[in-house]
């Protein structure tokens, strides 16, 4: 195979990547990286700086709508953006320091995390009892557009998310994904943020955690002209198709179907990584 | 009265949702443009990503990149499309900067300026 042919299969495969990243919601990176180190036997750490390029196209394509719609929070992603981008930095430390094996562990454990998160509909936020402090001090509290017109929300437990944002960044710096799955659940699950709103601000806060760690891996040559240029290219195309067609659909079952093969290839990456051929 | 003169976080937005979709667009465009040069040169050759060996430093550095891409090396010129759509997000912190400081908001500008700087850490110091 030569680079020509080599090239156009991987922005095809690519392509098909982001568009059921976005329809299923998990977005891109996370079965990017599986798919290039299964599929195309590229090593990890190409992989996984392929990937995090991509993620900054996507997430940052993504975050243009939203923002201009008015779901996304500028105020919280901000805030938190102190703890990925921080966590980034040190994931991505970390991934020169630890062996691929375990860089292969932690991403198939990411991904059947990710296959779970995806099995489990839209969460219910109930609000806390207690308001926080911090959310006041620090401006969080917001609004969104609704059919009936703005609906205003309190945010709630300001630190566990804060801290639940550092593992998310530091992830990202370590695996090259945008690690949305993790983001979502530190925004609604402990800071009680409506669907739309931590959604949205999640996927706003993805890009410059991306850059976080893109920095690094760009200095130490993880990001590869030849390797990103089809991907970067295919999963932006392809997530924006999705995107589209998503409006459409009704994705209950593909997420379904989508979060067995995704706990399929987790569960391959594991061995592979247990087995010393990753 | 004074409000008047200030910025509002509608407006901010709105500025914040173009300036991404355009770096994401121009990176876009000069990664492909840079591509087709890359599949012209280098079609036939094989491609080798089985095992991870160190680049040459100039894919490694911002000074690099520019003078690969500014002498039309096809490598050169998709890897600055990709330093491109790096700083898109970044460029979008640091606008956020000014966005709050002409908000009145001091705060944010702290806490923005504090991402900025892990950013510029990442990009330009850490390796």
């Amino acid at each position: 195979m030569n680079i020509l042919v080599f090239t156009l299969l991987l922005w095809l495969v690519s392509a098909l990547t982001g568009f059921l990243g976005a329809l299923t919601g998990l977005g891109g990176g996370v079965l990017l990286v599986p798919v290039l180190t299964l599929v195309f036997g590229v090593d990890l750490h190409y992989a996984i700086g392929a990937t995090v390029v991509s993620v900054i196209a996507t997430s940052s394509g993504a975050a243009a709508a939203y923002v201009k719609e008015g779901f996304t929070n500028i105020r919280i992603g901000m805030f938190l953006e102190i703890a990925t981008t921080l966590g980034a930095v040190l994931g991505a430390f970390l991934l020169a320091r630890v062996s691929t094996e375990v860089v292969g562990i932690v991403f198939g454990l990411m991904l059947l995390f990710s296959a779970y998160h995806s099995w489990q509909s839209e969460p219910n936020v109930a609000p806390l009892a207690k308001p926080d402090k911090f959310s006041a001090l620090l401006k969080l509290n917001g609004s969104y557009p609704t059919p009936q017109g703005e609906r205003t929300y309190q945010v709630y437990r300001v630190p566990a998310g804060f801290g639940l944002m550092a593992v998310a960044g530091a992830l990202s710096g370590l695996l090259g994904i945008g690690s949305g799955a993790m983001k979502v659940l530190a925004l609604d699950q402990a800071m009680r943020i409506p669907f739309k709103v931590s959604t949205t601000t999640s996927n706003f806060m993805i890009g410059v955690t991306a850059a976080a760690t893109a920095g690094i891996y760009f200095k130490r040559g993880y990001i590869d002209p030849g390797l990103a240029m089809p991907v970067m290219l295919g999963v932006l195309l392809g997530s924006t198709l999705g995107a589209k067609a998503l409006i459409k659909m009704n994705t209950k079952i593909l997420r379904l179907v989508f979060s067995v093969v995704i706990a399929i290839m987790a569960i391959e990456m594991i061995v592979n990584a247990l087995t010393g051929r990753i | 009265m004074q409000a008047r003169n200030r910025w509002t976080d509608y407006e901010l937005e709105q500025i914040i949702g173009n300036l991404l979709r355009a770096g994401v667009i121009l990176a876009a465009f000069v990664v492909l443009v840079g591509g087709v040069f890359y599949l012209f040169q280098h079609g036939t050759g094989r491609p080798d990503y089985h095992t991870f060996h160190e680049p040459s430093s100039d894919m490694r550095s911002v000074k690099g990149v520019l003078r690969d891409a500014l002498a039309l090396h096809s490598r050169g010129i998709i890897q600055f499309g990709l330093l491109l759509l790096v700083l898109t997000p970044v460029s979008r912190v640091a606008f956020s900067a000014l966005g709050f400081w002409a908000e009145g908001d001091r705060m944010y500008v702290v806490i923005t300026l504090i991402v900025l700087a892990v950013l510029l850490f990442s990009l330009l110091g850490a390796k």
